[in-house]
């Protein structure tokens, strides 16, 4: 029933977006964490978001491992990988600092704090239009529950 | 006389169904509103409902050799894509306030196909009673 899938639906993205708000939270978290060898510092991550048709959802809610995409109707989210930024990471030339190589310097995250943020407002607001969506859906099934009384 | 369920609920029936399926594409617009490439697709609920109905045949391409392939998507008439009102880089089409939009009004519509459908309920408990 096409009510039902809603909620699988509605609920594969709710939980894309907080794995989306998880990376950004790491990313915030660790965006000053030093290293002292370039390929050894923390880099931004970033997951990569796919669509999914709603039979293959409920195949995996269910435990099954197999995914078919045959049906062309409403599809979910998933996440497709999560990937590591490969921008330059930062040198900053800080001799006093303990971790600083021979040179003095430091390397910090290629972390963007600002374009965080707004990944963060975006994803928080695509969640909360997914719950809106979820609510009235449910409202809608409860009437539909209610029908000849 | 026998009671004609077909007649009683009339058009209500399809179109109660109709909205839960335009309902579930809209949510999975919304779902997908940060899925790069996602293309939003919505149905044309006038066409689909009097496809429903029998009112109006779905286009279909006659076939007069075993080798001849049927045309796509014919079993789903009116299921398109969304033109987009702006483009996006990353391919996507869904624009939220769009699709919210729509998704408000489609739970009306619901609401209201539903109370049509719940009054011929009532009308037909009532001729059963006969109170």
């Amino acid at each position: 029933m096409g009510l039902m899938n809603i909620f699988d639906i509605t609920g594969s993205a709710m939980s894309a977006q907080s794995v989306r708000l998880n990376t950004t939270a790491s990313n915030m978290a660790n965006a000053d964490t030093a290293a002292g060898v370039a390929d050894q510092v923390y880099r931004g991550r970033h997951p990569v978001f796919a669509t999914v048709s709603a039979s293959a959802l409920r195949q995996v809610n269910n435990g099954f491992a197999q995914i078919d995409f045959s049906d062309n109707g409403a599809v979910g989210v998933r996440i497709a990988g999560i990937v590591e930024d490969d921008r330059e990471v930062q040198a900053r030339y800080e001799p006093q600092h303990p971790l600083a190589d021979e040179e003095g310097f430091v390397y910090y995250p290629n972390v963007n704090v600002v374009e965080e943020m707004s990944d963060m407002i975006s994803a928080s607001r695509s969640f909360q239009a997914n719950v809106e969506v979820m609510n009235a859906a449910r409202s809608m099934m409860q009437r539909v529950l209610s029908m000849g009384r | 006389m026998t009671i004609n369920f077909q007649n009683a609920l009339g058009v209500h029936e399809q179109a109660l169904l109709l909205r839960d399926k335009r309902t579930e594409l809209l949510a999975a617009n919304i779902a997908n509103a940060d899925t790069p490439g996602y293309k939003a697709r919505d149905i044309d609920f006038r066409a689909v409902l009097n496809n429903r109905l029998g009112l109006e045949q779905g286009l279909s391409l006659r076939s007069t050799h075993a080798g001849h392939l049927a045309a796509g998507r014919m079993d789903q008439p009116g299921l398109s894509y969304r033109v987009p009102l702006q483009p996006s880089p990353d391919g996507n089409t869904v624009d939220e306030q769009v699709e919210n939009a729509a998704f408000a009004r489609n739970a009306l519509e619901h609401q209201a196909s539903f109370e049509f459908l719940n009054d011929r309920f009532a009308g037909l408990i009532k001729a059963l009673r006969g109170e």
